[in-house]
């Protein structure tokens, strides 16, 4: 079991310091959320099964969609579909 | 210089932080409540899940409050990002996302269905499946970017639910209790139609989590004509 929880806080700790490190905006959301992953993983280690689903829908899922769709908005990210897009324009 | 009086801050707070833990007893956590509740809860409200019975009876107020905090929060976004168009002008996702999106929209709307009815029993409850909700009718709208949700209609949903949670705490202020205390047959411990009031309430603040998201989300991911 503390192997399990240092193997979970090493890994949120370092997805913490990717976030910080990366350049790449939309692979720093990416690691936010994993983040969170590793935090609801903790939850349920500690018998809160209640925040860690919390954790899991809000943190990982809900706030990184809106982190990313707030780049795209704002620019910050290119989504370079206009070169190759060949497939699907119909 | 700047880096090195970030580290210095970063080392006072990591040193700070393991002062205070080192000294905490682990696993014995110093509220007192949570003993009593874990003792009449199952009595006094019915619901199998403790943190439920917490969440919408003993502390139903504050869940009001949540809510409107949410609502508020929602409000400001909307106000923010504009009406929602739809982005005519976007491409067509892939056939990986198109294919997923239908592949996972009535999974994960029972799934979100799901955690919401279940929520005085298991883990989870009217905020998670309000988000998962949220989730599974924002999916369509990222594999095909021409369509938009009907927002009349989710205002209506978010609404009447807020409408139907505060009325089930007008109700149970009218019959003599408190405000939002629970109401009706509790039932047997654990079963799905039980404690009484919070199933309908928690369906409330699933559908109120779940249209507010919703829309939220579908403002945010339309009209991006900044971006591409």
């Amino acid at each position: 079991m503390i192997w399990m929880a240092l193997t979970v806080v090493t890994l949120t700790l370092g997805a913490a310091l990717a976030v910080m490190l990366l350049d790449n905006l939309l692979a720093a959301v990416a690691a936010a959320s994993v983040v969170s992953l590793g935090v609801s993983v903790m939850f349920v280690m500690l018998r809160a099964p209640d925040v860690a689903m919390t954790e899991a829908a809000v943190g990982a899922g809900l706030s990184s969609l809106i982190l990313a769709l707030a780049l795209r908005r704002l620019g910050l990210i290119k989504l370079d579909l206009s070169e190759k897009g060949k497939d699907g324009d119909a | 210089m700047r880096s090195l009086a970030t580290l210095l801050f970063l080392g006072g707070l990591i040193f700070l932080l393991t002062v205070l833990t080192g000294n905490l007893p682990f696993g014995n956590p110093p509220m007192l409540v949570g003993d009593a509740i874990q003792k009449g809860a199952a009595d006094e409200v019915g619901a199998a899940n403790f943190v439920t019975a917490v969440v919408l009876a003993y502390r139903g107020l504050d869940t009001l409050g949540e809510l409107s905090i949410l609502f508020a929060a929602a409000t400001a976004g909307g106000l923010v990002l504009g009406a929602a168009h739809g982005g005519s002008h976007q491409r067509p996702a892939g056939f990986i996302l198109r294919a997923g999106a239908d592949l996972l929209f009535p999974l994960l709307l029972v799934v979100g269905l799901y955690i919401v009815m279940h929520g005085h029993l298991t883990p989870g409850g009217g905020f998670q499946g309000g988000v998962v909700l949220a989730a599974a009718f924002f999916l369509p709208l990222l594999a095909r970017p021409g369509e938009t949700l009907s927002h009349p209609w989710l205002s209506l949903v978010e609404g009447l639910a807020g409408t139907a949670f505060i009325v089930v705490g007008l109700i149970a202020l009218f019959q003599g209790h408190g405000f939002l205390a629970p109401m009706f047959d509790k039932g047997t411990l654990g079963e799905l139609v039980s404690s009484g009031s919070l199933p309908v309430l928690y369906l409330a603040v699933g559908l109120k989590v779940g249209s507010e998201l919703a829309s939220l989300l579908s403002r945010l991911a339309s009209d991006d004509e900044v971006a591409s």
